[in-house]
Order: C-alpha cells, then sequence, then structure tokens
C-alpha cells in the first residue's frame, strides 16, 4: 500500500477481536443449551395446517392448547404432517422448525405459572398468521 | 414521446438502441418504474397492519401475494435492474472502451426483464421470495406458482448474461494501459459482484427446474411425502441468495466510492483496501449460507461452522466503511443530494451491520430468526444501504442523462423524509421482533406492544412514501423544466468526471456528444 495505513489496521484489529470475542461467547451458550437434560420429559409436537397437536409421555393428547408443570425440563420432538412450520413459545426463546418428514428437537424448563402464547414462525400458508395455542404452564 | 431532452429522441431508438448509454437508460427507467411497483405493495402491507383487524385487504390470500411480489419485485426488479443501469453507463466509459463487450447479449439481458416481470405481476404467488418447499410444491395454489418459476428462470439469465458482459468488459476490453489494479472501484464492485452472480446462480437456476418437476408430479425432490427433502431446496436456494445479498450491495458501495471522494474533493483513501475487500468479500460470501437455517434443526457442528463463515466477512464490509470515513476526514466535502444519500446510507449499513452480527450469533437467532427482526435487518441493508446508494447515484447521473439538473431543496427533502422514515420503520421493526411479533402475518393478536409498534411502522413507511412521490415529482419536473447543468462541473466542485454522455453514442448524430 502506497502510504501508511495503520489506522486501518488498528480498526481492523478492534473489530475482528470484538467478533472473535462474540463468536466464542456464542459457541459457549449455545453449547450448553443444545442438549436436554437426561431427565426431560418428552412432548411430541405435531404441527398441520394450521394448527399443533401435542402428545405426552403417557399418551394424553392435547389439541391447541398445552399443560405443563413448572420447574420440570421438557424435550419437545417436532415434526410436520404437510409444510414446513415454526413451533415458537416466544417468552421462553423456544424456536425450531417442524419439518415434515424429519423429528427435529428442543428443549426448556418452564419457571413461571401462567399463560403464555405459542405461535407459527415459518411461513405456511392461509392460515399461518392465526396458527397458534396457548401453554398453561402450572405449579405441582 | 422523447428521451434524454437535451438531446430529444424518439422513445424507439432508445429502445432498439444496442449502446450502452441507451441500454443503461432502459434499465434505470425500468427499475425505477418497478420500485414504485414494489413500493405501492409495501404500502398496501404496511396500511393492512396498521391496526388489528381487517384494515385494506379483505383477506390473508391477497396479503400473502402482496408480500411475495413486493419482495420478488424489490430484489430482482427493482436493485439487480437499478446496478445494471450503473454498471451499463459507466463500467464501458471507466475501462475506455467504446461499449459493452457484446451489445446485442446486453439488450438481450435487460429485454429479458419486462416479460419476467410480467409473469410475476400478473401471476401473484403467494408462498414468499424464498418459495420454501413443501409448501410450494403441495401447496401453493397454479398457475402462480408455476408464473413465478418461469419468472424467476428469465431473470436468473438474464442477471447470468450481464454478469458475463461485465467480467469480459472489464478483463478483456479494458484500454491496454490500463491495468487491472487501475480500474476505478466502481468498476472493480461490477466485476466482483458479477463473478459472484457466474459462481452462485447456477444453483438456484437448478433448484427451480427441481421445484417446477416437483409441482408436476414427475419428481420429488424436495416432497417428504415421496422421499425427498425439502431443507435441500433451502441449502440450495441460500447457497444462491446469500452471495446474492452481496450482488445487491457491492454495485451500492461501488456508486458510494464515485460520490464520496468527488463530493469530499479528495481521492478515495485507499484504492488498494477498496480492491482488496470486493476480492474479500466475493469469497467470504459462499462460506455463510446456512445462517438462515440455524432453525431448521442442523447440529452444533453444523451451526458453528456456518457461524464462523459468516462472520469472517465482516471485517471487509468494515474496510470500505473505514475508506470511506477516512475519505472524508478532512475533506472539503459539499452535502450536496448525492452525498447525503452516500453517507445516511452508510451510517445505516453500519447498523444494519450490527443487527447482521446478532442474527449471526447462534443463541440469538432463536430469537429474532423470522421475526421483525430480520425484517428490519435487511431492510437496513436492502433500503437503507443498497436503494440508497442507487437513490444517490440516479441524482448524481441526472443532469448527464437528462442535460437538466434536478431540483436541490427536493432533493434533500427528499432525503431527510426517507432517512427518518427508514429510522422510524426499521428500528421500530427490530423492537417488534424482540417482542416476538413473525413476520409474514396477515393480522395479530391485540398485544398492546404490537399494537402500537405497527402502527409507528406504519407511520414511518407513510414518511418515506411522501419522499418517494416527491422524487418521482422531482425526476418528472425537472427533467422537462429543470435548470440546464453545467456539462463539465453540474455539481460545482471541481475536477474531472466520467462524462456518460462524452461517449459517443451513434443516434446521437454528427456534431453531438
Ligand atoms: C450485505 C448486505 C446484506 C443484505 C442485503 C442482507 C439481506 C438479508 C436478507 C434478505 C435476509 C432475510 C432472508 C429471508 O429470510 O427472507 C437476511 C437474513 C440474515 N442476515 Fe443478512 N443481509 C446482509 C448482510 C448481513 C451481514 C453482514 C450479516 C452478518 C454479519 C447478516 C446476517 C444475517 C443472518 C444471520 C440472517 C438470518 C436471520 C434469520 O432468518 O434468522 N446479513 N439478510
Ligand atoms: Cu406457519
Ligand atoms: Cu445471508
Amino acid at each position: 500500500m502506497a502510504h501508511s495505513n495503520w489506522a486501518e489496521w488498528i480498526y481492523l484489529g478492534v473489530v475482528t477481536a470484538l467478533l472473535v470475542y462474540v463468536g466464542a461467547e456464542a459457541w459457549n451458550v449455545e453449547r450448553i443449551i443444545d442438549h436436554a437434560p437426561e431427565d426431560a420429559e418428552i412432548i411430541k409436537v405435531t404441527a398441520q395446517q394450521w394448527l399443533w397437536t401435542f402428545e405426552h409421555e403417557d399418551g394424553t393428547k392435547e389439541v391447541g392448547e398445552l399443560h405443563l408443570k413448572k420447574d420440570h425440563a421438557y424435550k419437545f420432538e417436532l415434526t410436520s404432517k404437510d409444510v414446513i412450520h415454526n413451533f415458537n413459545i416466544p417468552e421462553y426463546v423456544v424456536l425450531l422448525d417442524a419439518v415434515p418428514g424429519r423429528v427435529n428437537t428442543v428443549w426448556f424448563s418452564p419457571n413461571e405459572v401462567g399463560e403464555f402464547d405459542i405461535q407459527c414462525r415459518e411461513y405456511c400458508g392461509l392460515i399461518h398468521y392465526n396458527m397458534r395455542a396457548l401453554l398453561i404452564v402450572e405449579d405441582v | 414521446m422523447v428521451l434524454e431532452l437535451a438531446r430529444p429522441r424518439p422513445i424507439w431508438q432508445v429502445m432498439f438502441s444496442t449502446h450502452h448509454t441507451d441500454v443503461g437508460l432502459m434499465y434505470l427507467i425500468f427499475s425505477l418504474l418497478a420500485m414504485f411497483v414494489g413500493g405501492a405493495m409495501a404500502i398496501a402491507l404496511r396500511v393492512e397492519l396498521f391496526a388489528p383487524g381487517a384494515q385494506l385487504i379483505q383477506d390473508s390470500m391477497t396479503f400473502n401475494r402482496l408480500f411475495t411480489a413486493h419482495g420478488t419485485t424489490m430484489i430482482f426488479l427493482f436493485l439487480l435492474p437499478s446496478a445494471s443501469a450503473v454498471g451499463n453507463y459507466l463500467v464501458p466509459i471507466m475501462v475506455r472502451y467504446k461499449d459493452m463487450a457484446y451489445p446485442k447479449l446486453n439488450a438481450i439481458a435487460f429485454w429479458m426483464i419486462p416479460p419476467a416481470a410480467a409473469l410475476v405481476w400478473l401471476g401473484m404467488a403467494d408462498f414468499g421470495w424464498y418459495a420454501n418447499p413443501p409448501y410450494s410444491v403441495i401447496s401453493a395454489p397454479a398457475p402462480a406458482a408455476e408464473m413465478w418459476i418461469f419468472g424467476l428462470k428469465m431473470l436468473g439469465v438474464s442477471s447470468i448474461l450481464s454478469s458475463i458482459n461485465f467480467v469480459v468488459t472489464i478483463m478483456k476490453c479494458k484500454h491496454p494501459d490500463m491495468s487491472l489494479g487501475k480500474v476505478p472501484l466502481l468498476g472493480w464492485s461490477f466485476l466482483s459482484s458479477s463473478i459472484i452472480v457466474l459462481a452462485a446462480m447456477p444453483t438456484f437456476a437448478a433448484a427451480l427446474l427441481m421445484l417446477l418437476t416437483d409441482r408436476l408430479g414427475a419428481s420429488g425432490f424436495f416432497n417428504p411425502a415421496v422421499g425427498g427433502d425439502p431443507i435441500a431446496y433451502s441449502h440450495l436456494f441460500w447457497f444462491t441468495f446469500h452471495p446474492e445479498v452481496y450482488v445487491l450491495v457491492i454495485p451500492a458501495i461501488g456508486m458510494m466510492y464515485e460520490i464520496i471522494p468527488r463530493f469530499s474533493r479528495r481521492p478515495i483513501f485507499s484504492h488498494s483496501s477498496g480492491v482488496a475487500a470486493f476480492i474479500i468479500l466475493s469469497i467470504v460470501a459462499f462460506a455463510s449460507w446456512a445462517h438462515h437455517m440455524f432453525a431448521t434443526g442442523m447440529s452444533f457442528t453444523e451451526k458453528t461452522v456456518f457461524m464462523v463463515g459468516t462472520l469472517a466477512a465482516v471485517p471487509a464490509s468494515a474496510m470500505h466503511v473505514f475508506n470511506f470515513l477516512a475519505t472524508m476526514w478532512n475533506g472539503r466535502i459539499k452535502f450536496a443530494t448525492p452525498m447525503m444519500w452516500a453517507v445516511g446510507g452508510i451510517a445505516l449499513f453500519f447498523a444494519a451491520g450490527a443487527g447482521g452480527v446478532v442474527n449471526t450469533a447462534m443463541p440469538l437467532d432463536f430469537i429474532t430468526h423470522d421475526s421483525y427482526w430480520v425484517v428490519g435487518h435487511f431492510h437496513l441493508f436492502v433500503f437503507g444501504t443498497i436503494a440508497f446508494g442507487t437513490i444517490g447515484f440516479v441524482y448524481y447521473l441526472f443532469p448527464y442523462i437528462t442535460g437538466r439538473m434536478y431540483n436541490e431543496k427536493w432533493g434533500v427533502v427528499h432525503f431527510i423524509l426517507a432517512f427518518v422514515g427508514a429510522c422510524i420503520t426499521f428500528f421500530t421493526q427490530h423492537i417488534l421482533g424482540l417482542f416476538g411479533m413473525p413476520r409474514r402475518i396477515y393480522d395479530y393478536p391485540e398485544i398492546p406492544e404490537w399494537v402500537s409498534m405497527n402502527a409507528l411502522i406504519s407511520v414511518g413507511a407513510m414518511i418515506i412514501l411522501v419522499g418517494m412521490v416527491i422524487f418521482l415529482a422531482n425526476l418528472i419536473y425537472s427533467s422537462a423544466k429543470g435548470k440546464p447543468a453545467n456539462l463539465e462541473d453540474p455539481f460545482g466542485l471541481g475536477g474531472k468526471y466520467y462524462y456518460p454522455f462524452s461517449q459517443r453514442n451513434p443516434h446521437h448524430g454528427d456534431g453531438g456528444y
């Protein structure tokens, strides 16, 4: 380079250091949350245009509503009957695609009693905007 | 109707010409038209979302068709053609050649676009600009889906043809005295974006054909009901379209490389740093596509690889920002309209990139993915950066094309409205995304934060609309009645310009420019 560029090199060093920090931190957090605890209860979630079906370990099924217990770990096994949907509980940052022909898993452990929204977060057609369900977290 | 008012000619002479400035003019007029069509669709969407319940649009199908057409229009019919317009005007001049390398091919590449636009606009498909299967295979209504597929097929071919032309013009037709390193940065931007298109676009072309045969029932590549895998489509699609976002942004950066030194009245801080950043970007652009797919159920390792690949592209973008700021530093800056757009574009580019880093940091993407955050993120790029650079450049080229000046005062008003409107609209969309609102929804429940933020976003969109109406009026009025421009130095900066008009257009007759 024809003229002195030290300022640019310092700037690039700072930018790169910031990116390395963000990347390492992200890697570290994701590494931990990627694995569900061993004792997590399994909920089978089936998406279809345009409703959610939930099946508990004991075989009971719920449509459009999901009752869970506070401070229990749950592992969702997601699949879809038709097109791709996305299972999302915004308050608990639960988000994963429900893909036909595949089973995706995501886990969480609700730590608050109450009612929370479940919504579809991947475009799936006519009633995508209203493909909602209710999560009800109860005390034990 | 006559065009190029300084030297009026019948419109058919421009239409059937293969001269690069004429093809450039057709690209420019078409892309601005598409911008207003796509903008009208966006306004309809924002009016609908102003409040919960049906406002303007009575059913979700119409809404879904509109957001699909809006995205497709803005990317393929406004941004790509407007970049080609600028490239057609300036690349041959910058490499000192008489025309594009293949003038007829150039005209053909342009003329493929209007029929493709007709297919997209008359068909009105409903599957979003990414046509995700299996929805696009088993659920999307015909014939709209087929029309969209054929339209995009043509647009893909058109952009491959025009990219071949740019690469050959720059590599093979540049003046023998000019080394590649000396090609101006705007020329470099077209070289790099064209090479990305040539490497990326064939993948999507293949995916489109597979989508079509899937729809016809002749194959089942992406249809799980017959053993296919929809995620395979996502890989093919994003392998093309993550690099494609750089295809859009790189020419806009190139335009800023033309405007910023000119209006700072200083040479660019570092030509070689700009060239290096373009080369790095066109390579690392291919290392990040699956950051769009973190939520499809990828393994931890895959997610990590694509996070690192995405972050690797950020320093190169940061080099451009540094180059711009270092050029403006101590410059004698003249804040005329084109400069305002360029500087505003850089500011929003920076903000957009910061949001992109958040999307890329894996756990955070599970907050932002497919929410309004993502809508805000990419609009800061496509509108705040790319359209800003392009609109600034339209003002910059205006005197050369028409021989007249646009109205400076209204140009500034346009900029202020667009900048304020963009900040209100797109930053609020980021926050709305954090509150969990999904994108691509026709209606939403009465969650108080959602209601107030949606209203605010729609107001921001209206502010942009007012700016755009002023833009249109300024373009039309000034090209007929504007003050004659001093073509040696229309912006009163002193210094040497690339004169698009100095390229001898055979249709201009003897003694003309
Ligand atoms: C260069 C200009 C850029 C443009 C034009 C652009 C455009 C886009 C678009 C259109 C989308 C949404 C695609 C869709 O789902 O429909 C998107 C998403 C995304 N962008 Fe960018 N982008 C740019 C730069 C960046 C940068 C620099 C980063 C990272 C540092 C980045 C990271 C992401 C990520 C991770 C997503 C996925 C978000 C999600 O869906 O969860 N982008 N971008
Ligand atoms: Cu959905
Ligand atoms: Cu991307």
